[in-house]
């Protein structure tokens, strides 16, 4: 049997889980939003990482499918989407009851009947554009949490209504859903799989009878590929799901990092600083590494390794969040744009207004006045950006300087923007010929870490003894 | 941790002794002792006692109003006075006392001062605090003694005549106009002698570490080690009485190869380290447990040399009493230049084999803080062994953070733990 191992990394903004089989290739990935609830953050974000895992083995055997014939590949990740937006919604249908009940326990809403029948539309309203937007591929870079997906759009429906409704509905928004966050929703694969594979009906056999509007020309073009083969297509995948549905994903060891790490119900040897799961996940990944930048959601830490990946000094923001994710949520939240527009827009600026950054609240402060005075909105946000990383220098010169290979992680390394500017400033201050690395999954490097070190049994597998451990 | 802790005979001996002191003081109207407000590094203890007069040291009793969880309110009352939030927390903890009647660690009024005796060492604070000590006691004489900073790492004879000509045309004579007594050279002499023993006897003491296990915490327990010549026991014989009792003991645990011993019993040594900068006294107890739960023993501390180096060789020298006065305030860790303090704390990772080294920065001491960066960095390079590094501060509540410190305690720890799998 195939030994798997599990990293989790319980983070203050975000939950990630990675798996990876024994040659430390990661099969499988899960990601959610921190909440109250860290075992339910945690759970979400392994029960993710399984499907994942399922689908990249369903991926596997069908390889030579796939490269035979690409347009597999577009319908297995249709597959995927559509069986995340099943999961999606159960949860809004739990949502739903837990509205009604807010609703009916509470005096705030008089007219019962009225709220009632006013949640039972905008749900109706919602889900079909959330489910469209899953099936075909619309949610693009936006978040993906349902407590993000699911407010975005009923915050839309409810500014459509009188506004007297605003507020009791916003306030039984707020009821309703920690508790159905905090809640853990079992699946059964292979019945979502196939329940997907229904959805998916209405996109691939309705095909002939829809028009070209709305869809691309490629994706029409791809689609004719399929026609007429559709239905022998699903049942040999019928097949293959069947079998990867059963496949025991066994976890032959788990370790737990992170913020919330002591939450974990793990066992105390299974816990490790996130510090040195960011180090071992980065430096696996890139091994030249010796000078690793975590920009998470509430730290930052630059952190120097040796040549096994093995930390020998780190240094932490302490006081402040500026410079860290939250810091870009908090701007995000204040021009009222989604956290994900931020870099694009401040890469668009022609000049950078210089922001003093000490402190996030008065950042926001800052961003208002200089709107106010006249500055652009982007000429601000690049300003913004570069003071963050202008926050992130000092703490990489406090640890120590940037010593051979850079590699930066955490979720705010997917921003354009800071990447640009850590790029330049790191280059600036240690030398154009710098190696700068920067990974599809950096925000998952914590979790990689600690499944590495599950795989490695913590200490029992650590590099020879007899290794040199300078550099 | 196996063991409940019952008092030992030299804690009862320290007990008595600082007891005996507080009482002291606060029968000065009574006794008609004079009383000299000074600062531990740097801390002309010898000198003191040849006049017969009692010494109150601010640190000490900012450090125990920490510990007594009442250095919070202290800070509050001296910031509503106009002291800024960046200023010494033990300035204003001194100060928030004052203000709040001069209460001392027994709960009776400390006496006011009959003179200031500003030993300047290395700490500019120091001069800007006795400037407002002498504001709260208008009239009251001021001597200063101006320490040369230790700036190109050694002690040059035009340094220590320096020193000896302010200790004979300042220091002295406001000593004897205070006291009302001839400068008697020859009781400085017998208290520099006793003071040799005390201080032959504290390198021995906190050479012990060099055993497997340590015997003892050369940090959190240390600084209850130093207390005694820390607030002017120094040159005393029972100054020599405790810490031959206190040596005692700790050959036992030698002999009987037992650790270290915390408020939660015996620990059992598995992380060696040195740690730079002083301790937090207003979580000393959650800090000190962050350590002892993961098995980590300090071996060496250059906070405990806050008071006087004595483990590079310095003794008082009985026969030169003005000239090793002077000589032993620059020799004060702090009057230290960064090379010396680097090759301190090089010298303890190496005699005391640490696994790493330690920095506890004080957000509001800038005698200790600057420059330790440099010091991590080229101690990290020369010796190839790990550091870490928080922040926190000395009496103010409000820069100790629990769950921030024990995140970066807990990571260093594993961090250590890691290495040392590989290197053994």
């Amino acid at each position: 049997m195939s030994k798997y191992y599990l990293g989790i990394d319980l983070g203050s903004t975000t939950s990630k889980a990675i798996i990876i089989n024994d040659k430390d290739e990661i099969i499988g990935r899960g990601i959610t939003n921190t909440r109250a609830n860290y075992k339910v953050a945690a759970d979400i974000a392994r029960q993710e990482a399984i499907y994942d895992a399922r689908f990249s083995l369903l991926k596997k055997i069908l390889e030579k499918e796939v490269t035979a014939q690409p347009i597999y590949e577009k319908y297995l990740n249709d597959i995927e989407s559509a069986f995340q937006f099943l999961q999606f919604k159960r949860r809004l249908e739990h949502l739903h009851s837990q509205f009604n009940n807010t609703i009916e326990s509470s005096d705030i809403f008089a007219d019962k009947k009225l709220y009632l029948e006013t949640i039972r539309n905008i749900i109706s309203i919602i889900e079909p554009v959330i489910r469209d937007e899953y099936i075909y591929g619309n949610l693009g870079s936006k978040s993906q949490f349902f407590r993000d997906v699911v407010n975005e759009k009923f915050s839309i429906e409810v500014k459509k209504l009188d506004l007297a409704f605003f507020e009791p509905l916003m306030l039984a928004f707020d009821k309703s859903i920690t508790p159905v966050e905090n809640d853990m929703f079992e699946f059964n694969f292979k019945e979502l799989v196939y329940e997907a594979m229904d959805l998916l009906d209405s996109k691939y056999k309705g095909l002939a009878d829809t028009s070209a509007e709305g869809i691309s020309v490629n994706f029409d073009a791809e689609m004719n590929l399929l026609k007429g083969n559709y239905d022998h297509i699903t049942d040999t995948f019928k097949e293959h799901i069947n079998r990867v549905a059963d496949y025991e994903i066994h976890i032959s060891n788990m370790v737990g990092t992170g913020y919330g790490r002591a939450l974990l119900p793990f066992p105390e040897d299974c816990i490790k600083s996130e510090i040195l799961c960011h180090a071992f996940g980065a430096h696996a990944i890139f091994p030249k590494t010796r000078t690793v930048l975590d920009i998470g959601g509430q730290d930052t830490k630059a952190i120097q390794v040796d040549s096994h990946g093995l930390v020998t000094s780190f240094h932490m923001n302490d006081r402040c969040a500026a410079g860290c994710g939250r810091y870009l949520g908090y701007i995000a939240d204040e021009l009222n744009i989604s956290l994900n527009e931020l870099g694009s827009s401040a890469l668009k600026a022609e000049k950078e207004v210089n922001i003093c950054s000490t402190c996030t609240v008065f950042a926001g402060a800052e961003l208002r006045e200089l709107l106010n005075i006249g500055e652009e909105r982007n000429d601000i946000l690049a300003g913004l950006h570069r003071a963050i990383v202008m926050r992130a220098m000092s703490l990489i010169a406090r640890s120590g300087g940037v010593r051979n290979e850079f590699t930066f992680t955490g979720g705010v390394a997917r921003n354009n923007a800071v990447l640009k500017y850590v790029s330049e400033l790191v280059k600036e201050n240690y030398g154009d010929d710098l190696k700068i690395n920067v990974h599809t999954d950096s925000i998952f490097m914590g979790a990689l870490g600690g499944a590495m070190f599950a795989r490695r049994n913590i200490n029992a597998d650590l590099p020879s003894p007899k290794a040199k451990i300078n550099n | 941790m196996s063991q409940e802790v019952s008092k030992e005979k030299s804690m009862i001996l320290q007990k008595e002794m600082i007891g005996g002191l507080l009482d002291d003081l606060s029968i000065t109207k009574e006794t008609g002792k004079k009383v000299v407000y000074t600062f531990v590094p740097g801390n002309l203890s010898e000198l003191i006692r040849a006049f017969d007069m009692l010494p109150v040291y601010p640190e000490i009793n900012a450090l125990q109003s920490g510990m007594r969880k009442i250095s919070g309110n202290y800070i509050r009352d001296a910031e509503k006075a106009g002291h800024f939030e960046d200023v010494c927390t033990y300035v204003k903890c001194d100060i928030g006392m004052m203000i709040n009647g001069n209460i001392g660690p027994t709960g009776k009024k400390l006496p006011d001062p009959d003179l200031l005796l500003l030993s300047y060492t290395g700490c500019f604070t120091f001069m800007k605090w006795f400037e407002n000590l002498e504001r709260i006691y208008p009239g009251v004489p001021v001597a200063m003694l101006h320490t040369p900073y230790q700036e190109n790492g050694k002690i040059t004879p035009e340094m220590t005549q320096y020193m000896v000509k302010q200790l004979k045309e300042d220091v002295i004579p406001k000593m004897e106009k205070v006291s009302g007594k001839k400068f008697d050279e020859s009781k400085l002499k017998q208290t520099l002698a006793e003071s040799v023993k005390v201080e032959d006897l504290i390198v021995k003491i906190f050479d012990t570490t060099k055993n497997r296990p340590s015997p003892i915490d050369a940090y959190f327990a240390g600084v209850y080690y130093i207390g005694p010549i820390n607030i002017g026991f120094r040159g005393t014989p029972e100054a020599v009485t405790y810490y031959e009792e206190l040596y005692k003991e700790i050959l036992y645990r030698v002999e009987n190869k037992l650790g270290p011993i915390t408020p939660e019993g015996e620990v059992d040594e598995k992380i060696r380290l040195v740690v730079e900068g002083p301790p937090n006294w207003t979580s000393f107890r959650e800090f000190w447990k962050l350590f002892y739960d993961h098995g980590a023993v300090i071996v060496s501390s250059s906070y405990t040399k806050v008071g006087g180096v004595y483990d590079t060789g310095f003794r008082h020298d009985p026969e030169r009493p003005l000239e090793t006065l002077g000589e032993y305030c620059m020799h004060c860790y702090t009057n230290l230049n960064l090379p010396q303090r680097i090759e301190l704390l090089s010298k303890s990772i190496k005699d005391y084999h640490a696994d790493g080294i330690l920095v506890n920065s004080i957000k509001s001491c800038n005698s200790f803080s600057a420059g330790q960066l440099i010091m991590m960095r080229e101690i990290e390079e020369k010796l190839e062994i790990p550091v870490g590094f928080i922040e926190s501060d000395l009496v103010d509540p409000r820069y100790f953070s629990y769950s921030n410190i024990k995140n970066r305690l807990d990571s260093f720890f594993q961090m250590l733990n890691q290495r040392k799998t590989i290197s053994n």
